[in-house]
Formats: C-alpha cells, structure tokens, sequence
C-alpha cells in the first residue's frame, strides 16, 4: 500500500482545503508537503489590556492572539511533521514528548490567564489555519462567553487526600517472622496474627481516611463555585505509597482564596486520618467545560 | 522561566509543613507535579475540535497514555529514598 506506507518521510495523505503551511495540498489526496497548524492554547475575551508578548509554546514559537467573534483565540504555528495528527497519535505515546508538551501548552495559558480570563483548551487541538480557527470561535462564540463568565476572577485550586500512614513501622516490608518472634510459641500462627492485624489497622485507615476526605470535600465545595472530581492518582504516578483517596479541583473566586487555602489549612489539622495535598490557582482547566459536561462522573 | 507568576491571583501564605498539609509544587512556582499537569490538560480544557485533530482532542488523549504512563512515570517519579532494609 503506497500510498498509505511509511510515515517517516516528510509526506503524507490527505485531503484538506486549506493549510497555513508553505506548500499547497493536493486535493487528490496525494502526497503533499507538510507545512504548519496552528495549535490551540485558550480562548480569551476580546478585552483590554495587551497581549503577553514573546510566550514561547509548544513547538517553539511564540503564541499570538487571533481575533473573531469579539473572541481571542490564543494559538501558535506548530509543524505539521510533529503535530499533524498522524505524529500526535504516535508523539502521544512518548511519555518525555507529551511532558514538553504539557508544560509548554500550560506555560503559554497561564502566562495568558495573567492578563485575562481565558477557557484553557484541552491539549492538542489542532488547526488547519487561521481561517478554521476563526470559524470555530465564530461558531462556538455563545459557549465561550458562558465559559468566560463562569470563570471570571475565579481559580482552580487542587486538593488531593492520601490516607495518613499511621505511625511506626508498618507496610508490607517489615517481616515480622525473622524479627523477635524466633521464640513465640507457634510462631507460623503468631505472624498470620500480627499479619491479620497489620491489614485490619491498615483497612481501618482508609476507611477513616474516605470518611475524612468526604467531610474535607464537602466542606471546600462549601467555599467554591463548583468542584470536581477526577480520579484517584495511582501511587506510582503520584510518587507516593499512600493510597489517595481525593483528587478534587474546586473554582474558587479570587477573593476567596485566602479563605479556601486557610479552610484546607485548617481541615488538615482536624482530620489527621488524611494528609492534605494543595496546588494552586491553577487557570479553570476543570471547568471550561459547562457542568455536567465533564467527562469522568466520578 | 519568570518569576511573576502570581499575577492577579492573592498572595500565598506560608504555612509549614508540619501542619499536616503539604503544598503542591503549583502555589509557589516551583515545577508542578505531571501527574497534576495531565489531569488538568488531558481531561480539563474545553473539547473543542480541531479540523487536524478531530478525534485526538476528543477521547483518545484521556486514555492514550495511560499505558505509556503507568510504566513509565512510576520510574520516572520514585522517591529519593531508597533504604528499604529491615533490621
């Protein structure tokens, strides 16, 4: 299959309209020179104040405002060879690309988010041309504005809960047959004691801590506008051992920042069953998406 | 990388450690944690489609690397500490 073959050459197929990049498409689908997208960072409101200049983004260069709608889209040129759609699906897998990329797409809507509210877009949306981005923003320009008032002088802050590890020497690693128990009568059934006990007080803790963590998340719902809820991070991924069990993001109006923070301060000291995790003000990642709209219900 | 990245947003105080919550990386500028990053950009963002990228931005970001992660970001992120020795 030629046509389709390997895609390590500077070409590919497709058939597309338009291309900001330097060649032009071939609209039979044949092979085409790659040339440059436009990667999507946020959308901002047409307002005041001047765009942060020299933002470097994803692929290397500097982020711009592209007008419509009374909308500005924050976009930059990204090359088509890496971030075309055939090289994300692969990029996506590299785990030191998709970091770069990460950091490097946050970089640029936070930098903006310093000027004016913006609705952060969801990595790696990617356009053909400026003539495509203005036409999404002219199409999804009421969505955008509800996006821009529902977060406004708002911050996302994060909270996370991991069960508190209870004091001395625990976990699966001690191993309690070689220690002081040589002696004790029937010592197989001595270490199926301790081993029992070990994994009861260990249940017992995170059962406190999910009770905990359900009070501290109600009570910072209490104090934001929204909240959400993602997931719990795998221990692995989270770089701890402790199981958490809340990983929570809470739009918080700017004027109650202080409150908040203080309010997590204060549960973390009335709830010793979870150890408290605060990252903070994030731009509204979790909720640029209406209510309802998230996709993980949990 | 700038300094001022607290623009706008009140500022932080600083409260120890030993009170039993501990910040994450994003309050004070230091790097963020990843795990906290993909979060935030590949399930938060508004979804919108990008004519290059229609399904991409869609479902597969969510889930394409949880595989590459897994393995992956547990070496890359394990803790300092490695004595692990029973006496």
């Amino acid at each position: 299959m030629p046509r389709t073959g390997p895609v390590t050459g500077p070409w590919r197929t497709k058939t597309a309209s338009s291309a900001a990049g330097s060649q032009s498409l071939n609209r039979a689908g044949t092979l085409v020179a790659y040339g440059h997208c436009l990667w999507l960072y946020a959308v901002a409101g047409d307002a005041d104040g001047p765009f942060p200049a020299g933002v470097t983004g994803v692929g290397g260069a500097a982020a711009r405002p592209l007008r419509a709608a009374g909308l500005v889209a924050v976009v930059a040129e990204v090359d088509e060879s890496e971030f075309g759609a055939d090289a994300l699906h692969r990029n996506l897998e590299d785990l030191g690309w998709l970091e770069r990329t990460a950091r490097a797409h946050h970089a640029v809507i936070e930098a903006v988010a310093g000027t004016y509210p913006v609705v952060p877009a969801r990595l790696a949306t990617v356009y053909s041309s400026a003539a495509a981005v203005e036409t999404m923003l002219r199409e999804r320009a009421a969505d955008f504005r509800e996006a821009l008032a529902r977060i406004a002088e708002r911050s996302e802050w994060g909270v996370k809960a991991f069960v508190a590890t209870p004091a001395g020497p625990d976990g699966p690693s001690g191993s309690p047959a070689e220690g002081s128990g040589r002696g004790a009568p029937g010592t197989g059934a001595a270490y199926l004691q301790r081993r029992r006990e070990q994994l009861t007080a260990r249940q017992d803790a995170r059962r406190e801590a999910v009770v905990s963590a359900q009070t501290v998340d109600a009570e910072l719902a209490r104090l934001s506008v929204s909240a959400r809820r993602y997931p719990p991070q795998a221990p692995d991924l989270a770089g701890r051992s402790a199981a958490m069990v809340l990983n929570a993001a809470y739009l918080v109006a700017d004027e109650r920042a202080d409150e908040f923070v203080a309010a997590v301060n204060e549960l973390a000291a009335r709830h010793p069953a979870v150890r408290l995790t605060l990252t903070g003000p994030w731009p509204a990642y979790s909720f640029a998406a209406p209510d309802g709209e998230a996709e993980d219900p949990r | 990388m700038s300094a001022g990245r607290d623009g706008g947003f009140t500022s932080q105080p600083d409260l120890p450690d030993a009170a039993g919550i501990g910040y994450g990386p994003a309050i004070r500028g230091e790097r963020i944690a990843l795990v906290d990053l993909l979060d935030r950009v590949l399930a938060g963002g508004v979804v919108i489609a990008g004519d290059v990228t229609l399904a991409i931005a869609n479902v597969d970001l969510v889930t394409v690397n949880l595989r590459a992660l897994i393995t992956s970001v547990s070496n890359l992120a394990k803790p300092p500490t490695g004595a692990e020795r029973n006496r």
